[in-house]
């Protein structure tokens, strides 16, 4: 594998399957984003190493990190690249792309949570936000949800008291009118985004 | 010439008058400087004050006219007379301006101003307008060697200025490297991909250009003379030897690509498919429009691996020390030649630093728009087998001691520019010892053999071709003066001097060009070049007095110098830059400009009046270099900073014109300390004329002897290197020593 590499195959794969992929080639590997990142010292590849990575061809390995699952979008490596790569936006492709080819790690959190939302919201066209937090708290089970629970309760009164979170929510939740309707629509969004982007 | 008649003018302006007695200074000038009469003037440098020596130029018959005012480095213009030698006596930013304004002080302030009217009346009566040398050259016409992107743009350059061209080329055309490249690194706007080199159209400019003559298969085998008559002969590989007169010769010899078999590890001289940039661009040419086959076996190019810094910034001693500057953008340029013709092929550049000045960074980024890669690695190997290669490195992105790349087609090292600087005149002067001492038997024969390489073939003492500077370049000042060299009215231009691109050199060769025509038009009326532009000065010697000890011809930084039949000095005054180091190093002091001598200097150095021991007031003599030192010290008054009042400054033009003898004489008058500041000298030298502060210190270790012997300390001469913008060190260096010499106490010699 090691001798295979710096070939622009994976490159290539970026460009075509990854928004703003074809920014990745633009990096002139100065270290800004990595040095501007809050998360930084917490990732196995800071964005620059990992766009290195793109371009050395080692597509597991990228695919399979942790590293752009780590991003908060607080977009300070954007406002600072001098080559003014949306690297962002590239962050959020590339693990959109790495969860679409299984190759995302398990149990990562961000991934999982990131599921649930979208689950959450595609059933009913809205979002109910107590079942999320509560299938947010107990995703590790039933004794550790419980404990989440309690953790957060005064934060879920206060909620309540203010009249930003209803109870009744539990039983089913507001909906949207057209519901067919609404999913019809992802079915062809995703059908296109899948065809531009070559996505099984 | 008339008689001398010296008189004195005294300004009050600037605070001057208030400061100072200026009716006693005038007195001091008339009586003391035994000179004809001295005036006070308000105002000295407005009309009126101008008129006023005007006047007694016209109707007194002055000669020599003595002001004292501000610095000689202030009011020039105002204080020019033609015909008229004008001494300075620096009262505004050498004395008012750096001593504090109080009752206490201005008995040691009027002294300060007292000594320099005497110094510069003293000046004033041992020198001489000098005259035009009467041994001056008028050709304008200016040798090109070389024929390259260099040599051509010289000679275009010259001939569009209105002077004939003749260029001496080794080779049978013009063009030289340029001439073998597909196309060049962009020049102009949009900085975005290869340009065409425009070497056809130049070398049809040539041909067409009734001002430019060429030689080619041609080679300068003999140099002889001097700005404005340099007499040159060029042999012809198979025709006659012509002799050319020239006025001023530029050396534009470009370089030779450093030999990619000295670097086996990397594959050079090991496979076809390892080829230096030249090569690829051979291949490029060959391909005549196709696409680059892989040498080997003319298979298909899909992985080409450009070597950065291929036996560059070695620092191993093994290859070549330094970066060439130019083989970042030229790996550029080769990627983008793959990339244009098929944008499938793999180009990937493995640099250890991307250096790509000025606008070639929107080149590189068109590069990369390009999909060429470019990774931060050190290559460790590159192996053949079969026709791929195996390359090995150091990825330091992320950090992969054992990355490869195993099926490069083809791998092209970046190797650097070797310059073509001729023969190297210190192992040539080092040689010609040897045969002359009989220490080597082989040196006959070392001599010839590093005459072989020699370019220009000079018939100068000091050696067949110019100096070198770092790493075998060809001599430049490169701190100050880029374009200027050791051998005046022969400039250095293009790779040959420093490693660079084509854009670097054509804009080199219009320097040198324009440098070329400054040494003719100079030589022409005798003036001198930088950086004493426009002095007309120049060295004579009293033969009489001469014992051809040679130490003027050997010392002379800029090879002015010859010896005659007769072993005694021959000054070659075009070739001069009138720095005095002959001066300087003259052991019976036989050596002397018209305006600047051993005697003037002397004068001035006896004239201050001198307390006696007990009188608590020590003078210490200032000789400083008037290109940075004597500027810093006016800086220092203009910003009002003080320093001592038992100092007396003396301006020299270079710290290699001081002769031992002004040391001697000063402590002998009674001087408590004597302070030398000149420029920095060694590796990173700032001295205007190269070797003069290097030379003056070298002359200073061996006073400490003769100090010695007269039962003095050694600190009382002591050198410092000084740069211009010193402007604060200079006052504390000068307090300093100052404190010194008050510790060490007055010198025993005062009063004999």
């Amino acid at each position: 594998m090691s001798e295979m590499k710096y070939h622009n195959n994976f490159l290539k794969e970026v460009e075509e399957r990854v928004e703003e992929g074809h920014m990745v080639k633009m990096c002139m590997q100065c270290g800004v984003c990595s040095g501007s990142c809050p998360f930084g010292p917490h990732w196995a590849h800071p964005p620059q190493e990992l766009f290195m990575m793109i371009r050395a061809g080692k597509r597991e390995e990228v695919l399979s990190s942790d590293s752009m699952w780590m991003c908060t979008s607080c977009y300070q490596c954007i406002v600072r690249c001098p080559r003014k790569l949306p690297i962002t936006h590239i962050m959020h492709g590339l693990a959109y792309l790495a969860k679409r080819e299984g190759l995302a790690p398990k149990g990562q959190p961000t991934a999982e949570f990131g599921q649930m939302f979208w689950d959450n919201l595609t059933k009913d066209g809205r979002v109910n936000e107590l079942k999320l937090s509560l299938s947010l708290y107990f995703k590790d089970g039933f004794g550790q949800g419980v404990k989440n629970a309690m953790a957060m309760q005064s934060v879920g009164m206060g909620l309540m008291k203010a009249g930003r979170l209803n109870p009744m929510e539990i039983l089913g939740g507001h909906k949207i009118k057209d519901k067919s309707g609404f999913h019809a629509m992802l079915k062809k969004a995703r059908e296109i985004e899948d065809a531009r982007r070559k996505l099984a | 010439m008339a008689e001398q008649k010296v008189a004195a003018y005294i300004c009050q302006g600037c605070g001057l008058g208030d400061r100072l007695d200026t009716a006693d200074l005038a007195k001091i000038a008339q009586k003391e400087g035994k000179i004809a009469f001295a005036k006070e003037h308000e105002f000295l440098c407005n009309a009126d004050g101008v008129q006023l020596i005007k006047n007694d130029i016209a109707n007194e018959a002055v000669t020599h006219v003595v002001i004292g005012a501000c610095s000689r480095r202030a009011k020039t213009e105002a204080f020019t007379f033609e015909g008229i030698h004008v001494s300075r006596a620096n009262l505004r930013e050498g004395v008012i301006w750096v001593r504090p304004d109080s009752d206490e002080h201005r008995e040691t302030t009027q002294e300060m101003a007292a000594d320099y009217i005497r110094m510069a009346c003293a000046e004033a009566k041992k020198v001489k307008v000098p005259e035009v040398s009467p041994e001056r050259g008028g050709n304008k016409r200016i040798l090109v060697v070389g024929g390259g992107m260099s040599g051509m743009t010289a000679a275009l350059e010259a001939s569009k200025a209105g002077y004939q061209a003749v260029i001496v080329e080794k080779s049978g055309e013009l063009g030289g490297w340029a001439a073998k490249l597909h196309k060049r690194i962009p020049f102009n706007e949009p900085f975005q991909d290869p340009q065409e080199t425009g070497v056809a159209e130049m070398v049809a400019a040539i041909q067409a250009d009734s001002n430019i003559k060429v030689y080619t298969n041609a080679v300068t085998s003999k140099t002889s003379g001097a700005p404005g008559r340099f007499s040159v002969e060029i042999s012809q590989e198979s025709g006659p030897t012509t002799t050319e007169e020239v006025g001023a010769i530029i050396q534009a010899t470009g370089f030779t690509t450093y030999d990619i078999a000295k670097l086996p590890e990397l594959g050079g001289g090991k496979s076809s498919n390892v080829v230096d940039q030249a090569g690829l661009e051979a291949l490029m040419k060959a391909a005549n429009g196709g696409a680059i086959k892989r040498p080997s076996d003319g298979g298909e190019v899909k992985t080409v691996v450009f070597v950065q810094c291929a036996g560059q910034r070695d620092d191993t001693g093994t290859h070549l020390p330094y970066c060439s500057g130019f083989c970042c953008a030229t790996s550029v340029k080769q990627a983008m030649y793959f990339k244009d013709a098929n944008p499938d092929v793999d180009t990937v550049v493995l640099y250890s630093d991307l250096r790509l000045p000025g606008n070639n960074e929107d080149f590189y980024r068109n590069a990369q728009r390009k999909g060429v890669t470019f990774s931060k690695g050190k290559v460790k190997s590159v192996e053949a087998s079969g026709n791929q290669c195996k390359v090995q490195f150091h990825d330091l992105i992320l950090n992969d001691e054992n990355a490869a790349i195993a099926d490069a087609d083809l791998v092209v090292l970046a190797t650097g520019q070797v310059p073509n600087s001729g023969t190297n005149i210190d192992l040539f002067q080092a040689a010609e010892a040897e045969a002359l001492s009989g220490t080597n038997p082989d040196a006959e024969a070392k001599i010839a053999e590093l005459k072989v390489v020699s370019v220009l073939n000079l018939q100068y003492r000091q050696g067949p071709d110019m100096p070198q500077l770092k790493h075998g370049f060809t001599d430049s000042h490169f701190i100050c003066f880029p374009y200027e060299t050791r051998r005046t009215g022969i400039y250095a231009a293009g790779p040959v001097r420093r490693p660079m691109d084509i854009a670097q050199a054509t804009e080199d060769a219009t320097g040198a060009a324009m440098k070329a025509i400054q040494a003719v038009e100079n030589a022409a009326v005798g003036r001198a070049a930088h950086p004493r532009s426009g002095d007309l000065s120049y060295p004579s010697f009293r033969k009489e007095g001469c014992t051809q000890c040679k130490r003027c011809t050997v010392e002379c930084p800029f090879g002015a110098i010859n010896e005659d039949e007769n072993r005694y000095p021959q000054f070659n005054e075009e070739r001069c830059r009138r720095c005095g180091t002959c001066m300087g190093a003259c052991p019976v002091r036989v050596i002397s400009f018209e305006n600047y001598s051993i005697d003037s200097i002397g004068s001035q150095i006896k004239a201050v009046d001198m307390p006696d021991e007990f009188s608590e007031k020590p003078r210490i003599l200032i000789l400083a270099c008037e290109n940075d030192a004597y500027p810093a010290l006016d800086m220092a008054g203009m910003n009002r900073i003080e320093y001592n009042q038992f100092v007396r400054i003396i301006p020299v033009r270079c710290l290699g014109s001081v002769n031992t003898i002004f040391i001697t004489d000063a402590l002998n008058s009674g001087y408590d300390g004597v302070m030398l500041m000149g420029c920095k000298h060694g590796e990173d030298y700032q001295c205007h004329f190269v070797k003069g502060s290097e030379l003056a210190s070298y002359r200073m270790s061996k006073v400490d002897d003769t100090l010695k012997s007269m039962n003095m300390e050694t600190e009382r001469v002591a050198t410092y290197e000084v740069a211009i913008t010193d402007i604060e060190r200079v006052p504390k260096l000068i307090n300093e020593y100052a404190a010194k010499i008050e510790e060490i106490g007055m010198n025993p010699f005062k009063g004999f």
